[in-house]
C-alpha cells in the first residue's frame, strides 16, 4: 500500500516510537533522502544533554572497533544504544562502501542496539543535515546514547561538532608525531582525545605529546589510552563519555560551526542551486560576485 | 540503491565478496558490507536495520541450498518481502531453480563480469519504477539470466 507522505510519517512515528524497529529504518530512509524534515515528523529540538556524542579520527584509527566495545560495555547495564556510521560517498560514481558494521559484531545481535550506515552523500562539510534530525529521532525512540561515527578529514571532522553535544578524536599510536596544522581545529574542539590501540608500541608516548601540545596551545583537554583488541581502558573511555562537562572555551567553535553548517544546508536548499551550479562550472557565473549579489541580506 | 553484502555459512574467505562490493559501489550504490560468517538471523537485521533495497548473498561452500532459502523465508516473515535478493558464488546449475522458487532473482557464478551485476541491479531498479515485481516476497516468476 503506498501512503501518503504525511500519512506515513505520523504513522511511521508513532510506530518509531513504539519500538518497531523497521518503522525507524523506514523513516531513517526518507530522512536520509531529504523527504522529511524536523516539522513533518513533530520532533523539537535536541538539548545538549551528552546524549549524542560524535566519534570521529583518521581512517584506520580504530573508530569502530571501540565503538563496539562501548556498546557492548553500555548495553550490559541496560543502556540501549544506536550508533550512525558515516562513510564518504565517492564523488565520482556517487556510490559508496559503508563497512563499518563489520566491526560492530552487536550490530546484528543484540537487541538494545541499532546500527545504521550513511554515506556523505557529497554534501560540503563532509556530514549531511540529516544525520542530526536521524540522532534526535533515535534519542526520541528510547536509544539512550547516540554514536555518531565520521571519519575524519579536515573539516568533515569539524562538522559533527553541530550534531554532537560531545566530540572524541580518536588517535592511534605515532600519529602524534605529526600533530599537522590541519588538526589543531579538531583537537580543540574535541571534548576527549582517545588514543586507541595502546596495545601497540609508543602508544603512552604519542598520549604524552598529545597532552603537551594541547596544554601549549592553551586548551587542555583529558587524553585516554585505550585498546579496542584487549578491552583495557573502555571502561574509563566510557564512564568519563558519560561524565565530562562540555568543553570550556569550545562554545564559540561550535556555535560558528553550528552556524556554517545551517548556512550551508539553507544554500543548497534553495530551489534554483543546480543552475547555480551550472552557471558556476560553465564559468557564466562567478561564486564570489554571486554571493555578494544575492546573499547580502545582512545589509538590509 | 542500497544494497547489503553479505556472506552466510563458515568459509573464511570474502575477496569475491568483496570484489562484488566494491564493483557496485563504482556502479553509484551505496553498499553496507557485514563480513564473513554471519548467521541468516544476523544477515536479516542488517537488512532490516539499514532499510535495504537489495541483500547479495555470496557462497563458496555449498552454504547456499540451505541457508539462502532460510533467509529468504526469515526475510518474508519480516516484512521485507520487497527486499531483491540475488546470489553469488560456486552454485551448481542444478540447485538453482530451488533458489529461484525461493524468491532469489539472480544468481552469478564465478567469472561473471561486474558489469553484469551493475546492469542487473538497473534492471531491478526499472521494474521496481514499473511496478513489476522484483522482491523475495513478491512472487512472479521473473529472474535474471
Ligand atoms: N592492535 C590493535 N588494532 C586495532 C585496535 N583497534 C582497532 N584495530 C585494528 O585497526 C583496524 C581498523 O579498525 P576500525 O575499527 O575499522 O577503524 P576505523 O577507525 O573505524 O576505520 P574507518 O572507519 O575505515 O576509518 C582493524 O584492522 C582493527 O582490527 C586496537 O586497539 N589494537
Ligand atoms: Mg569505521
Amino acid at each position: 500500500m503506498v501512503l501518503g507522505r504525511e500519512q506515513l510519517s505520523i504513522e511511521f512515528v508513532n510506530q518509531a516510537l513504539s519500538g518497531n524497529r523497521r518503522s525507524l529504518a523506514k523513516l531513517l530512509s526518507s530522512i536520509e533522502n531529504g523527504e522529511l524534515d524536523s516539522n513533518s515528523i513533530g520532533l523539537d529540538g535536541h538539548d545538549d544533554d551528552g546524549t549524542i556524542i560524535g566519534i570521529t579520527g583518521a581512517p584506520g584509527v580504530g573508530k569502530s572497533s571501540l565503538i563496539e566495545k562501548l556498546i557492548s560495555h553500555w548495553s550490559t547495564q541496560g543502556l540501549k544504544i544506536a550508533v550512525i556510521a558515516v562513510d564518504p560517498s565517492s564523488p565520482l560514481s556517487g556510490g559508496a562502501l559503508l563497512g563499518d558494521r563489520i566491526r560492530m559484531d552487536s550490530a546484528d545481535s543484540n537487541s538494545n542496539v541499532f546500527v545504521r550506515s550513511f554515506a556523505t552523500r557529497n554534501q560540503p562539510g563532509g556530514l549531511p543535515k540529516s544525520v542530526g534530525l536521524a540522532a534526535n529521532l533515535m534519542r526520541k525512540c528510547g536509544y539512550d546514547l547516540v554514536l555518531i561515527e565520521t571519519v575524519g578529514a579536515g573539516q568533515s571532522e569539524i562538522r559533527i561538532v553541530s550534531f554532537a553535544d560531545r566530540v572524541v578524536l580518536i588517535e592511534s599510536p605515532n600519529s602524534g608525531d605529526q600533530i599537522q596544522a590541519e588538526k589543531a581545529g579538531i583537537m580543540e574542539i574535541a571534548d576527549l582525545i582517545v588514543v586507541n590501540k595502546s596495545d601497540l608500541p609508543n602508544a603512552e608516548r604519542s598520549a604524552m605529546q598529545i597532552t603537551s601540545a594541547l596544554q601549549i596551545s592553551g586548551s587542555p583537554t583529558c587524553v585516554l589510552l585505550a585498546s579496542a583488541k584487549t578491552g583495557e581502558g573502555v571502561e574509563e573511555l566510557a564512564s568519563q563519555l558519560l561524565s565530562i562537562p562540555i568543553k570550556m572555551g569550545a562554545e564559540v567553535a561550535r556555535a560558528r560551526e553550528r552556524l556554517l553548517a545551517a548556512w550551508a544546508s539553507s544554500l543548497l536548499s534553495r530551489e534554483d542551486i543546480s543552475k547555480i551550479i551550472n552557471d558556476i562550472s560553465s564559468g557564466e557565473v562567478d561564486a564570489e560576485k554571486w554571493v555578494l549579489n544575492n546573499l547580502r541580506w545582512y545589509d538590509e | 540503491m542500497r544494497i547489503v553484502i553479505a556472506k552466510p555459512g563458515l568459509d573464511g574467505h570474502d575477496r569475491g565478496a568483496k570484489v562484488v562490493a566494491r564493483a557496485l559501489r563504482d556502479g553509484g550504490h551505496e553498499v553496507i558490507y557485514t563480513g564473513l560468517r554471519r548467521t541468516p538471523e544476523q544477515i536479516v537485521r542488517t537488512v532490516l536495520d539499514e532499510d535495504a533495497d537489495m541483500l547479495g548473498l555470496s557462497s563458496l561452500s555449498g552454504a547456499h541450498a540451505f541457508l539462502f532459502p532460510r533467509i529468504c523465508e526469515l526475510l518474508k516473515q519480516e516484512g521485507c518481502g520487497d527486499v531483491t535478493v540475488f546470489g553469488g558464488g560456486i552454485i551448481p546449475v542444478d540447485d538453482r531453480s530451488e533458489l529461484y522458487r525461493a524468491g532469489i532473482r539472480a544468481i552469478f557464478g564465478p567469472g561473471t563480469k561486474m558489469q553484469e551485476m551493475i546492469d542487473f541491479v538497473n534492471e531491478v531498479k526499472n521494474r521496481i519504477d514499473v511496478g513489476k515485481p522484483v522482491g523475495v516476497g513478491e512472487g512472479g516468476d521473473w529472474f535474471w539470466s
